[in-house]
């Protein structure tokens, strides 16, 4: 994960895909991957390599969801709230991992762009409910102590690595 | 082969005979019922987004016939009780997100909504207005887009992206967030729009519109310290009568000079005398280049389009040096009056009466400045100079006939042809063809440089030695035939391109109009240039005495210009459609 964007990395990610129109949704995965966002800059670079205009790719890279075009924290927690684990009380699982970052339904991403807090509709492990993922990790049967533990636990992490 | 689609269907009862038709809706309206529809357009792709068109077939299952095959022994109901409740619905909820300042918009009247919610008589709107404050983007010279206006049909969207390839707007997000716009909703000035304002020629609302600049002509009709001269453009006479209730193409030039003079035009002239000057320049050009001995891999390009121009220099800049740096006949002319009149103590302010909204833009390009000052002050489109006659209260249709004014007054039968696409290779082939006799006139109008397909061939002889000629109208067109002449499969030495499918006559500034209306103002275009005594450029007197006098030694500082590119984008590029051409 790098934070600053070199175009000659992003050639090197559209080249592993064929350059047609329809493999513009791989490529922008492939992006995000690797920049955990898909910065301004791949929109020209896209638009001349795919024969799309920047428009036409906005308007798939907004269209998902998925698809961030704002800098994303290192941790992307994402913390379930389908059916199964919004009856087992994924609610007070958000709230208290914003309230600890200070983050709210419209600022998602703390300032030292370490975490970031969103939800997602169902992760299909109804059985682990509720649940939350840190990047591709599975957290299971959470509640909002257990989610504190866990911040300061990647805190931890992060403060050992600095 | 293709197998045309046939048999009988019922439409509210009357037995109808399937012909091909490319889906239920063409059907319907071939027996004469006027479906409401906001999203279809015949030369766009089929969207299927309003649901305005929705149909009932026997069993009461429901179909939008825009994107419903006709079946032989279909059973259709266009107009039940069902149908016309959900339309109303369709309806209030469109409203329900509408800017509804009707009174102060620039369509109203022309607004397809407004006219359907008479039609189907909405007297309230249940739901909340969620889009009571305009959201306008003033950035572009050309448009002006609001998206409180917007109704989502697509149409803008499909249009710049279909037929112009320009993708400078889009759908972006998703749901009750969806809005049309720019990338990251940059101001239109700032993205790849061309400025063609074919989006503003299909929006079926007020939600894009070419940009009003009637103010600031008013202010300066009333400064009595300006003297106040105008210019005609050719298409401009064929589409402005039916606004007030001439027959469609009918030539109202004379009309138009004395209603301008009312408004308090001093000199009033005509832009195809300035045509008759960029025939002359660029049949010089095509001269050269043909005799230079030189092999040219890229034709030469007209250069009387500015949305092309723009188009060109943002996508292919490196054909920058192959766009023929003559003027365009609104500049030619402009040029001509300001330098006549530079001693002139009273302020010389030049307004030129366009079909176009891409005009707009060509009018504030430094190229066009001299002394520090535009060589044309305001651009006035048809649709403005509609408004402006109206607001004055002139009775057009009582208006008498006037001539244009001398010293500018003379033009040829070449330069008012430029309005229509062919026109401008037309005028061109006049000028180069070493055939002067009557009959040759005859010829070159049968080489197939008429008519509103999309791309057109010609080819003459000069000299022994064989012209090869392309016209486009739409920009995709011109995109489609760049990349085959790149790729080598084509070779031309004269390319015309026109932003508008169909040429000027179709122009974003002009009262809308479909298709075969467009068609109308092209022949108008033609009969009017049969009635011209001078049929060639190269013989009208004020051309030689012009460039005897004020151009003499001068041409190239008064009639050309060296395009410096202003493009700071790294790259602008989109998908060609390759095979069929797109007609206009």
């Amino acid at each position: 994960m790098e934070t600053s964007i070199d175009l000659k990395v992003m050639d090197g990610i559209i080249d592993r895909y064929e350059t047609k129109s329809s493999a513009v949704i791989a490529i922008l995965q492939a992006i995000q991957e690797k920049w955990r966002y898909i910065p301004r800059e791949a929109f020209p670079k896209l638009a001349s390599r795919l024969g799309l205009s920047e428009a036409q790719i906005y308007s798939v890279a907004t269209f998902y969801d998925n698809f961030s075009l704002e800098p994303k924290g290192k941790y992307v927690i994402k913390i379930c709230d389908g059916t199964a684990c919004h009856v087992r009380k994924s609610i007070p699982i958000l709230e208290r991992l914003r309230g600890e970052l200070g983050l709210s339904r419209i600022k998602v991403t703390t300032d030292d762009l370490l975490f970031t807090v969103e939800t997602v509709s169902c992760l299909g492990a109804c059985g682990l409910a509720p649940v939350l993922t840190v990047n591709e990790k599975a957290h299971p049967a959470m509640t909002p102590d257990k989610a504190s533990i866990l911040l300061a636990k990647l805190r931890e992490e992060e403060h050992n690595v600095a | 082969m293709e197998v045309k689609n046939r048999g009988m269907a019922i439409i509210d009862g009357m037995p109808v005979e399937i012909e091909g038709e490319r889906n239920l809706l063409e059907l319907i309206r071939k027996v004469g019922i006027e479906l409401p529809t906001f999203c279809y357009l015949s030369e766009l792709s089929i969207h299927g987004a309003c649901r305005m068109c929705m149909v009932e077939d026997k069993r009461g299952n429901l179909a939008a016939a825009c994107s419903e095959q006709p079946r032989n022994g279909m059973e259709i109901r266009t107009n039940t009780a069902r149908l016309r409740k959900y339309r109303k619905n369709i309806l209030e909820l469109l409203l329900g997100n509408h800017c509804r300042d009707c009174t102060a918009c620039g369509f109203s009247g022309k607004c397809k909504l407004q006219d359907l919610a008479m039609r189907f008589n909405i007297a309230g709107v249940r739901f909340p207005n969620a889009m009571s404050e305009p959201s306008v983007d003033a950035s572009s010279p050309c448009i002006v887009k609001d998206k409180s206006k917007c109704i989502l049909c697509g149409d803008c969207v499909r249009m710049c992206e279909e037929i112009q390839t320009v993708g400078a707007i889009a759908f972006s997000r998703r749901g009750s967030r969806m809005t049309i716009g720019t990338a990251f909703d940059i101001p239109l000035a700032h993205s790849n729009c061309v400025g063609c304002g074919q989006c503003a020629a299909v929006c079926p609302t007020g939600s894009i519109l070419p940009r009003d600049d009637t103010g600031d002509v008013w202010r300066d009709l009333a400064d009595t310290d300006n003297m106040m001269t105008v210019q005609i453009a050719p298409a401009v006479r064929v589409a402005l009568g039916r606004e007030f209730g001439l027959p469609e193409g009918e030539n109202a030039i004379g009309k138009i000079v004395a209603a301008l003079r009312r408004l308090g035009f001093a000199e009033v002239y005509d832009t195809s005398t300035g045509a008759d000057l960029t025939i002359l320049e660029e049949s010089k050009e095509l001269l050269e280049r043909l005799a230079d001995g030189k092999r040219h891999a890229m034709p030469l390009f007209t250069s009387c389009c500015p949305a092309w121009v723009r188009f060109c220099e943002l996508r292919y800049p490196e054909l920058m040096s192959e766009i023929s740096t003559s003027f365009s006949p609104m500049h030619m002319l402009a040029s001509v009056i300001k330098e006549q009149y530079r001693d002139v103590f009273r302020q010389v302010r030049h307004v030129a009466i366009m079909p176009c909204t891409a005009k707009k833009f060509e009018r504030s390009r430094h190229e066009f400045s001299r002394d520090g000052r535009q060589l044309v002050d305001h651009i006035v489109t048809t649709r403005e100079l509609v408004r402006m006659i109206k607001e004055a209260g002139i009775v057009f249709s009582e208006l008498e006939s006037e001539a244009v004014d001398a010293p500018f007054g003379a033009m040829s039968g070449a330069g008012v042809i430029f309005g229509v696409s062919g026109g401008v290779t037309e005028a061109v082939l006049r000028r180069v063809s070493t055939d002067k006799s009557p009959t040759a006139l005859r010829r070159i109008a049968l080489t197939g440089v008429r008519g509103m397909a999309g791309v057109k061939h010609s080819s003459i002889t000069v000299d022994d030695r064989e012209v090869r000629i392309a016209v486009v109208s739409g920009l995709g067109n011109a995109a489609m035939l760049i990349e085959r002449i790149k790729a080598g499969e084509e070779r031309y030495d004269f390319v015309e391109v026109m932003a508008c499918p169909g040429g000027c006559v179709s122009g974003a500034g002009q009262p809308y109009a479909p298709q075969a209306q467009r068609e109308m103002r092209g022949r108008g275009l033609y009969s009017a240039d049969k009635l011209c005594n001078i049929r060639r450029a190269e013989d009208n007197p004020l051309m030689l005495s012009l460039y005897r006098g004020l151009l003499k030694g001068r041409t190239h500082e008064l009639l050309h210009a060296h395009y410096k590119s202003s493009v700071q984008r790294t790259s602008i590029t989109i998908r060609i459609r390759r095979g069929k051409p797109v007609s206009g």
